[in-house]
């Protein structure tokens, strides 16, 4: 085998586990692989899956988004009260994706312009937006959206089958693929996380580079919350907590490096799948909560010990 | 005491990197191992200092065959090693260094006064008595460092000691203070293993050299009854018809003017004009100023005061894209930390600094990207299996080829370039002097640092020499020699 083999089979290592997976609850629970129960678990993906294709971005960079949970409730929170206001799902929607955009752009001016550390300026950011979504709220839910147009973004379907969120995450996919592989920006993102000082010797603005992307990471934050709104029918000021753990588990069990420069955008959407079909699959074996835990702190620490395995 | 290897192979993957190599080393000898990048001099002595376990062959002391399986091992059996990048820990004192991972200690607690007196007493035989052991290590320049770690070795009870690149970011000074302690260590009866790729030393220093190529032993040879041309022919296993390739240059009119150049603190009033079409060499001591010239002119630094002028228009530099989009390119020193994204393909980063001229709306056109990295690949001859392969899996001479071609995809106007050639073998060099001589024909105007006098000599048209952050003098590089530009970067430096 040559090394350029290896490599792409190390890369599809969490597809394979994500195979191995699905064949065994498929044949544990065989309700697991009808077309509704599949659907229902890309639906219920979807939402980690979008934010983590923000958080791809940013662990690339070598840094981290801890903000994000905070970012999806204060974005839901305005789309509601723009609502309850009698404006439109169209404009609520564009200040939520804005509102969510404008809170990453400034941690990336936090950690590009005031050189903080990504971690720890996206904490502070993380427990400042958690109180700023309390205080707009006066901390109790938002609920009972009229619009018929925003219960369509959690709840419709395509074609009648296909859920509306889960096409958004495959859009989504696709643009971010496109956007990592053959753009400009994509490289300067790969350039820069694998070493900042070569880059911007090299010409690139890393600076903007890194206000980029934690704007692209917020963006994405406010969209997820507008799923869960929409899917919801109500705005939680406490919504999205420890959803920033999830999605970089996702990133992670795709093969994306912590340490910056090495990743891809599909590995993360088959992670947000994996961790997905382990929920549905021991849900539907009935295992209990507990237990379930214990499952998924395994396997996510299998995936990574095997994945350190390949490397050396 | 004497250390045989005797037929040691190893392998990585399928790639044979040695095959049954012999080599042997005494005490009282320093012994140079030469061989050109990727002749496999790093890993035969990982193996004979237990970083790396052979594959087959054995090594031998007096006789008497040995298993090394770890550092630990070897340093039991009194072989040590001084690593190129120094394996210090940068925030802890000099003595903690010295005694890391065998503190004396009494139920755990650290018996201070007692590693204070020995690593004084260890430094002492080395002759670095002065340093004070409670200083932080990354407070000592790289030389002083570098002393602290023979000490170390030396406290090992080392009776062999491998050196690899021990000169390579060395000032001439500290270079002679290391000599004169490998030479009184010689004289104790300590073998040394010397890897270096600067050819002037080994034969000022060495008793004997002996020569990998390709993962094969080629040969010993005493060095009193050998020569220059002799080992190199070893080395690259063909004549090198010409070290330095003959350059017949022809000056444009003045591409760039530097006038009063002044930053904060290391550099003030440099003052020079480069032809189009001409090398200006600039020479001086390590920590001179010579690098900041180039960091200054290429917006990594501020400059405080001063013009510069390209083409006869002034410039206005704020960071390194301002000049770029001026037409100006830089080599930098340090390919590893500056020049290159190891983890990226060769082709992503060949293509890093102009990738704008493959895209259009952003997006990237892979066909007329691969079709340019093609192109200069063939140009500069980087020989790599194909432009998908990850840059660090290259050798120094194809990685430094590389971040040439990042900068020759436009030809630039001006390029700066800082010790171009650093680590880059024999063949590597020539093929790089070509390119050099190449551009300046085409008309650009090149800025090159280097700590390689004979280099600078060759290659130049004419030799700006620093001394402490001060322009010493510029010289005519036909009409100069070492000698009156040692004497020009030295003059009335204070002994240290």
């Amino acid at each position: 085998m040559t090394a350029q083999q290896k490599a792409t089979l190390q890369r599809l290592g969490p597809l394979l586990a994500l195979v191995a997976v699905c064949s065994g609850l498929a044949f544990l629970s065989p309700s697991f692989l009808s077309v509704g129960n599949s659907f229902d678990v890309m639906r219920q993906v979807s939402i980690n899956a979008v934010i983590a294709f923000g958080m791809t971005l940013s662990i690339l960079l070598g840094g981290i988004d801890l903000s994000v949970g905070s970012i999806l409730a204060v974005s839901s929170v305005l789309a509601a009260m723009t609502m309850k206001a009698g404006h439109g799902a169209v404009l609520a929607g564009g200040a939520a994706l804005l509102a969510g955009a404008a809170m990453g752009a400034l941690n990336g001016v936090v950690i590009a312009k005031g050189k903080v550390a990504p971690f720890i300026a996206t904490l502070g950011m993380m427990t400042l937006l958690r109180g700023v979504g309390l205080v707009l709220s006066h901390g109790s839910p938002i609920s009972g959206f009229p619009s018929d147009l925003f219960a369509l973004l959690g709840g419709g379907y395509v074609a009648r089958l296909i859920p509306v969120p889960v096409v958004l995450m495959l859009a989504m996919f696709a643009v971010f693929w496109f956007v990592l592989t053959r753009t400009v920006f994509g490289r300067h993102v790969y350039a820069t996380g694998g070493n900042a000082e070569a880059a911007k010797l090299s010409g690139v603005n890393i600076d903007r580079v890194q206000v980029l992307v934690y704007t692209v990471s917020g963006a994405m934050a406010a969209l997820a919350g507008l799923i869960l709104t929409s899917r919801l029918d109500s705005a939680q000021p406490t919504a999205g907590v420890g959803y920033e753990l999830d999605a970089i588990t996702a990133v992670v069990l795709g093969g994306t490096s912590l340490a910056g420069g090495r990743g891809w955008i599909f590995g993360t959407l088959v992670g947000a799948l994996l961790i997905g079909v382990l929920n549905n699959g021991l849900n539907l074996m009935g295992v209990s909560a507990f237990y379930q835990q214990v499952v998924k702190g395994s396997v996510i620490l299998l995936a990574v010990l095997l994945d350190r395995g390949h490397k050396n | 005491m004497k250390v045989t290897m005797q037929g040691v192979s190893k392998s990585f993957g399928s790639v044979r990197v040695l095959d049954s190599v012999d080599f042997a080393v005494t005490g009282g000898e320093i012994h140079a191992l030469m061989g050109e990048n990727g002749a496999g001099k790093s890993t035969l002595m990982k193996i004979l200092s237990g970083a790396y376990s052979a594959d087959g062959g054995n090594i031998l002391i007096d006789g008497a065959p040995v298993t090394i399986r770890s550092t630990r091992d070897a340093e039991a059996l009194g072989i040590a090693i001084i690593h190129q990048e120094l394996n210090m820990i940068p925030q802890l004192s000099v003595m903690d260094n010295l005694f890391l991972g065998r503190e004396p200690n009494r139920l755990g607690v650290i018996e201070r006064g007692r590693m204070h007196g020995e690593s004084a007493s260890w430094l002492g035989k080395v002759g670095a008595g002065q340093i004070d052991v409670d200083r932080r290590a990354e407070t000592l320049s790289i030389g002083l460092q570098q002393l602290v770690e023979i000490a170390k070795a030396l406290s090992l009870n080392a009776r062999v000691l491998i050196m690899d690149e021990p000169t390579a970011s060395l000032t001439d000074r500290e270079i002679g203070t290391l000599f004169a302690i490998m030479t009184d260590l010689k004289a104790r009866g300590v073998g040394i293993v010397y890897v270096s790729h600067r050819m002037e030393e080994i034969f000022k220093i060495c008793d004997k050299v002996s020569v990998l190529r390709d993962g094969h032993f080629v040969g010993e040879r005493v060095v009193a009854e050998t020569n220059f041309d002799e080992v190199v022919k070893l080395m690259v296993g063909r004549e090198l018809k010409e070290r330095f390739p003959q350059r017949q240059a022809a000056l444009g009119p003045v591409r760039l003017e530097v006038d009063d150049l002044t930053d904060a603190g290391h550099i003030a009033g440099i003052h020079f004009d480069v032809h189009g079409g001409e090398v200006l060499g600039v020479a001086g001591l390590v920590g001179a100023g010579r690098s900041r010239i180039l960091n200054t002119l290429f917006g990594v630094n501020p400059k405080t005061s001063g013009r510069v002028l390209l083409d006869g228009l002034p410039l206005s530099i704020g960071r390194p894209a301002d000049a770029i989009a001026a037409g100006i390119g830089f080599v930098t020193e340090d390919r590893k930390s500056q020049g290159l994204v190891l983890g990226l393909s060769l082709r992503e980063n060949v293509t890093l600094v102009h990738l704008g001229k493959y895209a259009r709306g952003g997006i990237i056109n892979r066909k007329a990207e691969d079709a340019a990295v093609k192109e200069l690949m063939n140009e500069l001859q980087i020989r790599a299996r194909d432009a998908e392969l990850e840059v660090q899996a290259l050798s120094g001479g194809n990685q430094q080829k590389v971040v040439f071609a990042k900068w020759l995809a436009k030809p630039p106007k001006v390029l700066l370039l800082d010790e171009p050639t650093r680590g880059v073998d024999v063949g590597g060099k020539a093929e790089i002097y070509h390119t050099i001589n190449r551009l300046a024909a085409a008309g650009t105007a090149i800025v090159m640092v280097s700590s390689e006098l004979p280099e600078v000599l060759a290659m130049s048209d004419r030799i700006l020499v620093m001394r402490e952050g001060r322009q010493a003098a510029i010289f005519d590089a036909k009409t100069t020699s070492q000698e009156e530009i040692i004497a020009a970067a030295t003059e009335g430096l204070r002994a240290a």
